[in-house]
């Protein structure tokens, strides 16, 4: 088949929505995008895990306790489907980790924040896990099939994180002054940062279009941006807080909220490596990687000793 | 030393006694044992499953794509392998 036959019959199947299988023929950019696209997302997800672990060890009762331990846990979890999404593309697990590793791969710039409170484990639940599922509803219907098992699976966990992460923020808000206090300087924090995992403005996103035209993307950010912030400055008010946006306004017009400006350079700044953690994420999974490499050594020793002893005895 | 990496398993997993084991996604592990508490681990952490299988990704064979022409179309022209082919008497009960 000549390769203008092969990339019209993928165009057709994506057009009427058929899901592209590992082993169909596909453009080379598409599954370059996807191998970026999907191992940034897994890589989010592990580094993820690192500014909630932190709070594991001082959650305020067991209960709390627990729920954080299976979030995190379930977030390794989605690492793990994503990371294997990815290979059923052609890349290798080792691969991909060396280049988060390396800085090459970039991760969602949210998780180079700090997290200085408990009421940090609630907002981060409300507003990033809530940008987080704004994005991943859609990439359910991604056109690759893997990526879309792999998203189906993930959403359906990822809805108990965020209503855990309101239920944080809202015994807070009804609790002391200083409870209070904590609650309205961790949405002070989490707010902007949250509004950026839209990732930029629709005009300043090249790749955007092809996205949306394979319909790995099915929703600009810019869309998603404003059906997020529409959502949660409904959602403040049950917490009687308030988002940090003085611009934030219901316009009767558009039926949608106004906003105020998005400082992009921040945005910027922390994507190429200034955010306040990048430094201490990226050394936190290297050493967790160095330190397991005796783990994964042993049990491949263990599994060619047992495999020889098997062998001998049936000798 | 390079690390050299666990090899690939795919993952099948009955929901319940009664259906059948599905394909659920892959993961890597040094053996079958491991195979088997890692996919716990990542595919059954909300009770999706009461049994799973493993196997090394290297034994799957699959059927390849470009050939689905050929090798599902000969079905399509044999209609008269379904029921509804044969028209009979609407009398004619518990057919």
């Amino acid at each position: 088949m000549s390769l203008v036959d092969s990339e019209k019959i993928f165009l057709d199947k994506v057009d009427q929505d058929i899901r592209i299988e590992p082993k169909d023929w596909m453009p080379e950019a598409y599954r370059k995008t996807l191998i970026r696209q999907i191992s940034q997302h897994a890589h989010s997800e592990i580094v993820g895990m690192l500014p909630e672990a932190n709070w594991i060890t001082r959650a305020p009762t067991l209960k709390r306790k627990a729920t954080l331990i299976a979030k995190v846990q379930d977030e390794a979890g989605h690492g793990l489907y994503l990371y294997s999404a990815a290979e059923t593309l052609g890349t290798s697990r080792d691969e991909m980790i060396g280049q988060l590793h390396s800085g090459k791969a970039k991760y969602s710039s949210i998780f180079n924040y700090p997290t200085l409170t408990w009421a940090d484990m609630g907002a981060i639940g409300w507003l990033v896990d809530g940008a987080a599922i704004m994005n991943q509803v859609p990439l359910c219907r991604a056109s690759y099939g893997p990526y879309a098992r792999a998203m189906v699976r993930i959403c359906k966990e990822e809805s108990f994180h965020q209503r855990q992460g309101f239920e944080i923020l809202l015994v807070l808000s009804r609790g002391s002054e200083a409870q209070r206090r904590m609650c309205q300087d961790a949405i002070d924090r989490w707010w902007w940062p949250s509004v950026m995992m839209f990732g930029p403005n629709d005009d300043a996103s090249p790749h955007s279009a092809q996205s949306m035209q394979w319909k790995i993307k099915r929703f600009s950010n810019d869309e998603l941006r404003q059906r997020y912030i529409d959502v949660c400055a409904e959602q403040v008010k049950l917490l009687g807080m308030r988002l940090p946006d003085d611009q934030l306004k219901w316009n009767e017009e558009r039926q949608h909220y106004d906003f105020g400006p998005i400082d992009w350079s921040e945005f910027y700044n922390v994507i190429n490596g200034n955010g306040p953690c990048n430094k201490e994420r990226l050394a936190a999974r290297v050493r967790a990687h160095e330190d397991g490499a005796w783990v994964r050594e042993a049990a491949l020793a263990h599994h060619k000793k047992a495999g020889e002893k098997k062998r001998r005895r049936y000798a | 030393m390079h690390d050299q990496q666990w090899p690939l398993w795919e993952v099948f997993i009955r929901s319940k006694q009664g259906l059948d084991h599905k394909h659920a996604g892959s993961l890597h592990a040094a053996d079958a044992t491991m195979a088997i508490e890692n996919a716990r681990d990542v595919y059954t952490r909300r009770m999706e499953g009461v049994s799973i299988w493993v196997v090394e990704s290297k034994y799957i064979h699959a059927s390849n794509p470009d050939e689905a022409a050929s090798l599902y179309d000969p079905a399509n022209d044999k209609i008269y392998r379904h029921p509804t082919f044969y028209d009979l008497p609407d009398e004619l009960k518990h057919m």
